[in-house]
């Protein structure tokens, strides 16, 4: 982990870290608050607790993004204050929804420049975000709105394994990993396990990414600790509502982030220090038939 | 209040019975996703239950915290990606209800999810659209679940995150939006629907034990009365236990 990071992502960059609740790549993110990224761009649908921290560490300079918020608990609050409050420094926003967002990976994944869409007219979201334009339908003369390519500098992404190749799969909720993989310069992906190439071969169509689009595989077990793998843990809902407690106050988040990110070398080190946790939110077998490849 | 029930009980009951069986629903999290699952639970076994996440009819074992949640996927009739729900559920027109909550609604339904204040210097910043624009451009119907409160009933909202009727009249129609609109906003109070000429929100029935006045001082308008004024029926045993028991919800007021 700590090489792929060191190697991949720079300061200044753009980085999509994807992962819609599920297979958010929390263990990618608390590596890059280790080696002190700055000045980074970073996009996500939904911040979530992986960007609040990395924003309280400092990391970020401008946020892509369409929904910040704690889902089903409150606020980010260390969003809120570098928005409010320009602390611990000031925070670019460019603001979309998720339809917006999602579509410009697409474009990006396409490689084309734009892609259109009916959403957007009456909302005041174009004036707030200048990149949401009006398209004219050259075959129907509607009157659509555009949202531009997103092409970031790195993806990291979480799934469920791969092989030696980089061959992916993920299966649960997929969000936008395939559009964010595609439409990325550089891809790393961060599994729970890495398989044989073989194990993969007999199942193919739950091949999310092919081989040659992965730059570099990290193998770290426990590595979207506190969202979930399905198959493999159960999303930390109880640490999602202390985050409410442990960020409110930008001294007890700083003493989070010393504990939990300063002060371990890695994810196995966080893990040994969760302890029972890592028992409580073990997944439960719930497993389906095989299918048949066979002709 | 009355001792049997609570302000929020009424309010998820209220949402819950404005769905009809059969209908395809996207479900945000929070109310309407108790509203939803009390729907699914009591009269309408084959509500079809679609989450932003990519769960398309969704059974979830346990009310789930957020709307990514993994009992959403297991046991759901298929999985999707996200611009497939946005692109081939919603844009298509396949998405019959959206149902939205948010910070501040005006009186012509147009939702706030994202600032309170000016957009650059603003006050609180709230999380921002996530779905909620499309749903709103795009749904067929809306539904608004929200407690009745003054600051989150301005005359107009400090931005327009969800359009609805925008300034009222004809002006949705005239800007082309593929969905309906709001078509009813369910509060603490009672329920409140939308002029079909002016696009302006009425009281249309009030809930038991809530009055006219009590809804008048926490809305920042004059708010007109349907005629004749409908009383909400109470929430059923039913369906109270469903809420208590099977979706654990705290009997204890929100």
């Amino acid at each position: 982990m700590r090489e792929a990071m060191a190697r991949f992502v720079r300061d200044g960059m753009s980085v999509v870290m994807e992962g819609f609740t599920h297979l958010i790549p929390f263990a990618a993110g608390h590596e890059l608050i280790r080696q002190r990224r700055r000045n980074l761009t970073l996009i996500r649908l939904t911040p979530d607790l992986l960007f609040d921290q990395m924003i309280a560490a400092g990391c970020a300079r401008k946020l892509v993004f369409s929904w910040a918020g704690n889902p089903g608990v409150g606020s980010l609050h260390a969003f809120r204050r570098a928005v409010e409050q320009a602390r611990p420094q000031p925070l670019e926003l460019e603001e979309y929804s998720h339809f917006g967002l999602a579509l410009r990976l697409q474009a990006g994944a396409a490689y084309l420049p734009f892609l259109p869409t009916r959403n957007f007219a009456g909302s005041d979201l174009p004036r707030a975000n200048p990149n949401l334009k009006p398209v004219v339908c050259p075959y129907t003369g509607q009157q659509l709105w555009a949202v531009p390519a997103l092409e970031p500098d790195v993806a990291i992404l979480h799934a469920q394994r791969a092989d030696q190749e980089g061959n992916t799969q993920a299966w649960g909720l997929t969000g936008v990993l395939k559009e964010a993989a595609f439409a990325a310069r550089r891809v790393v992906v961060v599994v729970e396990e890495i398989v044989s190439g073989e194990l993969i071969r007999r199942d193919p169509n739950r091949t999310l990414l092919p081989g040659f689009k992965v730059d570099a595989v990290v193998e770290e077990s426990f590595g979207a600790h506190p969202s979930y793998v399905q198959g493999y843990y159960d999303r930390d809902n109880d640490f999602y509502q202390r985050w409410e407690e442990i960020s409110r106050r930008e001294e007890s988040l700083q003493a989070y982030l010393a504990t939990w990110v300063f002060g371990v070398s890695g994810r196995q080190e966080y893990r040994e220090r969760l302890g029972e946790t890592v028992r409580r939110l073990r997944a439960a077998s719930l497993p389906c038939e095989p299918v048949n490849y066979g002709y | 209040m009355s001792g049997e029930f609570t302000a929020r009980e009424i309010m998820v009951t209220a949402a819950a019975r404005m769905l009809r069986d059969g209908e395809v629903v996207l479900v945000g999290i929070g109310i309407p996703n108790l509203a939803v699952n009390l729907a699914l639970r009591t009269r309408c076994p084959n509500l079809m239950l679609i989450y932003e996440s990519g769960a398309v009819g969704a059974r979830p074992a346990r009310l789930p915290l957020s709307i990514g949640d993994p009992a959403l996927v297991a046991g759901a009739a298929g999985v999707c990606s996200m611009p497939d729900v946005f692109q081939y559920y919603l844009q298509r027109g396949w998405i019959d209800v959206g149902f939205l909550g948010g910070a501040q609604i005006d009186r012509f339904g147009n939702l706030n999810t994202t600032v309170i204040g000016d957009y650059a210097k603003p006050r609180i910043r709230l999380p921002g659209s996530g779905g909620a624009c499309e749903i709103a451009v795009l749904a067929r119907k809306v539904i608004v679940v929200m407690p009745h409160r003054r600051r989150a009933f301005p005359e107009r909202v400090d931005f327009i995150t969800s359009p609805g009727f925008l300034g009222g009249g004809r002006e949705r129609a005239e800007l082309s939006l593929a969905g309906g609109g709001p078509e009813a906003v369910l509060t603490d109070l009672g329920v409140l629907g939308f002029d079909p000429e002016t696009k302006e929100m009425l009281l249309v029935s009030l809930h038991p034990g809530a009055t006219v006045d009590e809804v008048r001082v926490q809305t920042g308008w004059e708010l007109r009365l349907a005629s004749p004024l409908g009383r909400t029926e109470p929430p059923s045993a039913e369906e109270l236990r469903v809420l208590r028991e099977e979706l654990a919800l705290s009997p204890a007021p929100a």
